[in-house]
């Protein structure tokens, strides 16, 4: 029992520099649940994972629930999981920024957070 | 058979988004270690480790180790097997060990709302009398159990208490039906030459429990990032209660069970936890007992073969 524990943990552990998985939110700019002073010019996310940027969206609304991003999602060239998209300038207010991703693995993640603009 | 190869080809070749273990919209549920959780999903529970000081015999102690399978068959459909190795020590005596029954299980997921993160499934589970042994109290019946799984986060709660949105329950409830009312242990008196003939009833049971838990993944990637960092922006504190009714043949409301505070930590591909089993009352014990797990997310460690269902869908 003890072996096959082993071997198993070893092969988890060992195995994920090639495996993929379900893509978690590491970290974003702005920050989940932040509220900054100036309007940010683009939403960053870090996945835990690579992405599929081409099958991935990102979309942030307005209080109203308008759609105000610039719809031109995309990866970073240096980092697979990271993904940007633009924004116009903002105003005071607070924004819903949703995102699904499919990870390499093809794994489809979602979620969503706020961020307050106050000028 | 030509037909059926191409289709199980299709199944494991096909490129199509796939969703899987524990999700429902963006709540990431994990697997509870003593209650059941409402998904169908490709997993591994080896091994599930518990200890606990029985009523038996004046105080028992009981340990556990056990190893469950879960595999899809579809998206939605999905069978389970377990076994586990049993040691008991009564107090004053030598201790004895042995297999328990094979237990074996099927569970249909039939409702899912990803925008309420709300689930519900329906199961049958099945304990095979005799496939044990009998010297740890395996039981010579088998018993079989209609079951009913819930899951519901809590992330559609408003604003204003947003820091409640990463609480979770998950849950189970369901009827354990024997498949004999009573059994008849004969002994013999060597002393007096006399048989005892002790009738030992089995009475239907309601086994019913849920897990309430606070997903710290949850609020850092959908309420507020706190600024925890690895490993403890992976914690699920949580809180599982696991009880036990007796419905008919004398035994009416004698619930057994207990409450077991704990944590589950959750990574990649596998998750860890561990929780005390604290019992409600003397029909359960009186020490406080154990449970810990390791749990392995096939899903996520072959997606692309024994990690995905036999007969994939769109889901």
């Amino acid at each position: 029992m003890k072996r096959v524990i082993l071997g198993l943990l070893l092969f988890a552990v060992a195995g994920s520099a090639r495996l993929e998985a379900h893509a978690f939110l590491k970290r974003a700019e702005p920050a989940v649940g932040s509220t900054v002073q100036t309007s940010p010019g683009e939403i960053r996310i870090w996945f835990s994972e690579k992405i599929k940027s081409a099958s991935s969206t990102i979309q942030v609304f307005d209080a109203s629930g308008k759609e105000v991003d610039k719809r031109d999602i995309h990866s970073d060239r240096s980092n697979p999981a990271l993904l940007r998209i633009s924004l116009p300038p903002l105003k005071s207010g607070t924004y819903r920024v949703v995102w699904r991703v499919v990870s390499a693995d093809r794994h489809v993640t979602k979620g969503s957070f706020t961020f307050r603009v106050t000028h | 058979m030509v037909v059926v190869a191409a289709c199980l080809a299709a199944c494991f070749f096909m490129p199509q988004s796939i969703r899987a273990h524990g999700f429902a919209g963006s709540r990431f549920f994990p697997a509870t270690l003593v209650t059941d959780d409402p998904f169908v999903s490709d997993e591994l529970s080896l091994p599930t480790v518990s200890s606990i000081v029985t009523p038996e015999e004046g105080g028992t102690r009981e340990t556990e180790i056990a190893v469950d399978i879960a595999k899809r068959i579809t998206p939605n459909f999905g069978v389970e097997l377990g076994e586990s190795v049993i040691n008991l020590r009564p107090p004053n005596e030598s201790s004895q060990s042995g297999f328990g029954n094979l237990e074996l299980a099927a569970k249909y997921e039939f409702f899912e709302s990803d925008e309420h993160e709300t689930i519900l499934s329906a199961g049958a589970e099945v304990e095979i009398g005799g496939t044990g042994n009998k010297r740890v109290d395996a039981d010579s019946f088998s018993t079989w159990a209609p079951v009913l799984f819930f899951g519901k986060g809590f992330g559609d709660l408003p604003n204003a208490i947003s820091f409640l949105r990463p609480f979770a329950v998950t849950g189970q409830v369901g009827v354990v039906i024997p498949t004999s009312a009573s059994s008849r242990t004969v002994k013999l008196d060597e002393a007096t030459g006399e048989r005892d003939i002790d009738i030992e009833r089995h009475p239907d049971v309601l086994a019913w429990g849920f897990a309430l838990e606070y997903s710290v993944i949850y609020l850092q990637e959908q309420v507020k990032n706190i600024g925890l960092h690895p490993p403890f922006d992976r914690l699920i504190p949580l809180v599982e209660f696991a009880f036990e009714t007796p419905l008919n043949r004398g035994e009416e409301g004698l619930t057994t069970g207990t409450i077991n505070p704990g944590v589950i930590w959750s990574g990649k591909y596998f998750q860890v936890g561990a929780e005390a089993m604290i019992p409600i009352n003397s029909r359960t014990g009186n020490d406080v007992g154990f449970i810990a797990q390791l749990h392995f997310y096939l899903d996520d460690l072959f997606p692309h073969s024994l990690g995905r269902p036999l007969f994939a869908g769109k889901k």
